[in-house]
């Protein structure tokens, strides 16, 4: 048996059954990382010697008859969660030292069910990025094609999913940074909805914005991690304490009533934009097609601020980092530039040398908005903007249960073609961003693969909370649709 | 918007980066395009609107002022780039 080829679902039956153990399935992965991450480049950071000791504990467990969803199960963390003891990096050379002395809640929730840790994924520096050509160390490259951005800023883990050097993998999405590399990478990647999932030991880059969330093969698979990851934590005070369902339920509705009684809805302004890659919006065609089929009642909506939504997050989410990276500045952890002669040449020496230029960017952003004078026009008018984008959710979500859309414009562009206009990268997040701005919750799921051999993703969003919806039309979607290849060859 | 390259240093400044020449150029224009896209802002009608700082439906999340365990100062100093017992060491601050 190919064990790489195993869901978490179907890992965790043949572990269940004792007919594989976790020391196997883990080391499948590591023969596989090690044959071909020299390519793929998809980790920062990998122990192997780690990940067995984990998978023969594990084994102990499962030998009792102890075993929980993800005991054994090997998962990649993008390297933005804290890691107790294994260094985080954050993709940026200020952190190239950090070892962590705690663990993230949702790293602690995965060590609570003894799963592997398997390795920490590249990523966009401090997660700003949509191509993770922005890793201070290496860029990941897509496996569908090599020569291409696996997406970002999870590009690292979305890349590990498709490569297969993991069950699954956690990410974190702040303007579609689970989103976009799930549908670059031809995977499925969920961002709940904000607060679902504790973002304690997250190293923050826009706080009113993160999201860690899965990417995952499946959708049963993105039910499971959800299961696990969600819910209330006391440590974190923008955590929900909205009660958890079983999201393995949303399958189970499917399988007994379909799609029936659904609506979704199709937002006018994201239809008329210009630069959708015609493979996409024939994708998106035909995924409305296999809905309809599925018997879900389609129809167009408005979301009218669409067109304000890039430039108010390109203001709001820069604010937010610009304080949050001020902590980046040599004095209690990270990197230190040992040669200043006082605390101002510290300062701006360690920060200038330790952050990469996109980070420094959206820092300068972020201080010139907030800064005298300038705050109510820029952050304070963005802020009002965020209020009418969530408005027009609020309205939209009257009539219809799910939204509509492409994930990105345009499939995986080529490394080294988007990098030296920002300008250009920030508008391919426009179908994803609104979703952040309003805290709903969105989904990406393969939907088809362009004339190219690139994957292109179907986006959904639901209401508040309303995941669900998402696990039952997303696994609705995902029996319809024949995905040829299923994943990469290496 | 038209940045200057004196904008750039003066919000450097604040940021607490040092910013070379040929970046202060790159990024005056950068940072130029950039603003102008954002001033679409201005376009938008917002009279009366009320600003959202998050989506988080939530006030003051507060909790009893108990003491709960700590990690120590081995544990929060542990990746201090220069330490002398409990303290950070750091460059002269005051001249």
């Amino acid at each position: 048996m190919n064990l790489h080829t195993l869901t978490i679902a179907q890992a965790k039956d043949f572990l269940d059954k004792k007919e594989i153990s976790s020391v196997e399935l883990t080391r499948a992965f590591l023969d596989r990382i090690d044959k071909y991450d020299n390519t793929i480049s998809a980790f920062i950071t990998v122990d192997p010697d780690l990940a067995l000791e984990q998978a023969q504990q594990a084994d102990r467990i499962i030998a009792k008859g102890e075993n929980q969803a993800f005991t054994g199960i090997p998962v990649a963390l993008k390297d933005v969660l804290c890691t107790k003891g294994v260094k985080t990096t954050c993709a940026s050379k200020i952190l190239e030292n950090f070892v962590p002395q705690y663990d993230a809640t949702v790293v602690e929730k995965f060590k609570a069910q003894d799963a592997v840790l398997i390795g920490k994924a590249n990523m966009d520096e401090f997660a700003m990025g949509s191509s993770t050509e922005n890793s201070a160390f290496f860029v990941t490259r897509n496996p569908w094609n090599t020569d291409y951005v696996p997406g970002g800023s999870s590009g690292g883990s979305a890349a590990a999913v498709a490569a297969r050097f993991c069950s699954g993998a956690v990410g974190t999405d702040t303007g579609g940074s689970i989103r976009q590399p799930a549908s670059h990478c031809g995977v499925v990647g969920l961002k709940p909805t904000y607060g679902r999932v504790s973002r304690f030991g997250v190293v923050a880059y826009a706080s009113s914005l993160d999201q860690v969330g899965p990417i995952t093969r499946d959708v049963t698979d993105t039910a499971m991690m959800l299961n696990l990851m969600g819910g209330h934590d006391p440590k974190d005070s923008t955590s929900s304490p909205e009660p958890m369902p079983d999201f393995l339920k949303g399958i189970a509705l499917f399988k007994e009533q379909g799609l029936s009684g659904m609506t979704a809805g199709i937002p006018k302004e994201f239809l008329s934009l210009e630069g959708i890659d015609p493979d996409v919006k024939k994708m998106f065609e035909n995924a409305r097609k296999t809905l309809e089929g599925l018997g879900v009642a389609i129809k167009e909506i408005s979301l009218p601020h669409t067109n304000y939504a890039v430039a108010a997050y390109y203001i709001i989410a820069p604010c937010e980092a610009s304080a949050n990276l001020a902590r980046f500045d040599g004095v209690r952890y990270g990197v230190r530039d040992m040669d200043a002669n006082d605390i101002m040449e510290m300062y701006k020496k360690t920060k200038s040398k330790g952050f990469g230029l996109e980070v420094q960017r959206r820092i300068i952003i972020g201080t010139y908005s907030l800064s005298s004078g300038y705050y109510d026009a820029y952050y304070g008018r963005a802020s009002q903007v965020r209020a009418l984008i969530m408005d027009d959710f609020k309205r939209a979500f009257e009539s219809c249960d799910i939204i509509l859309s492409p994930v990105a414009p345009t499939p995986a562009f080529k490394i080294g073609e988007k990098i030296e206009d920002p300008l250009t990268m920030y508008l391919s997040d426009i179908f994803t961003l609104s979703c952040n701005l309003a805290g709903v919750p969105g989904i990406s799921v393969p939907a088809g693969i362009s004339s190219t051999g690139l994957p292109m993703g179907l986006q959904m969003m639901a209401r508040h909370f309303d995941e669900m919806s998402l696990i039952r039309a997303g696994y609705g979607f995902e029996q319809a649709v024949t995905k040829h290849p299923e994943f990469p060859e290496l | 918007m038209k940045i200057s390259q004196q904008e750039v240093e003066k919000i450097a400044h604040l940021a607490r980066l040092d910013v070379d020449d040929e970046l202060k150029e790159t990024l005056a224009e950068q940072l130029s395009d950039i603003l102008d896209y954002i001033d679409a802002l201005k376009d938008v009608d917002v009279d009366g609107v009320t600003p959202v700082s998050g989506a988080a439906f939530m006030n003051n999340v507060l909790r009893e002022d108990e003491e709960k365990p700590s990690p120590g100062p081995d544990v929060t100093l542990a990746n201090a780039p220069e330490r002398d017992q409990d303290f950070y060491v750091v460059p002269r601050v005051v001249k």
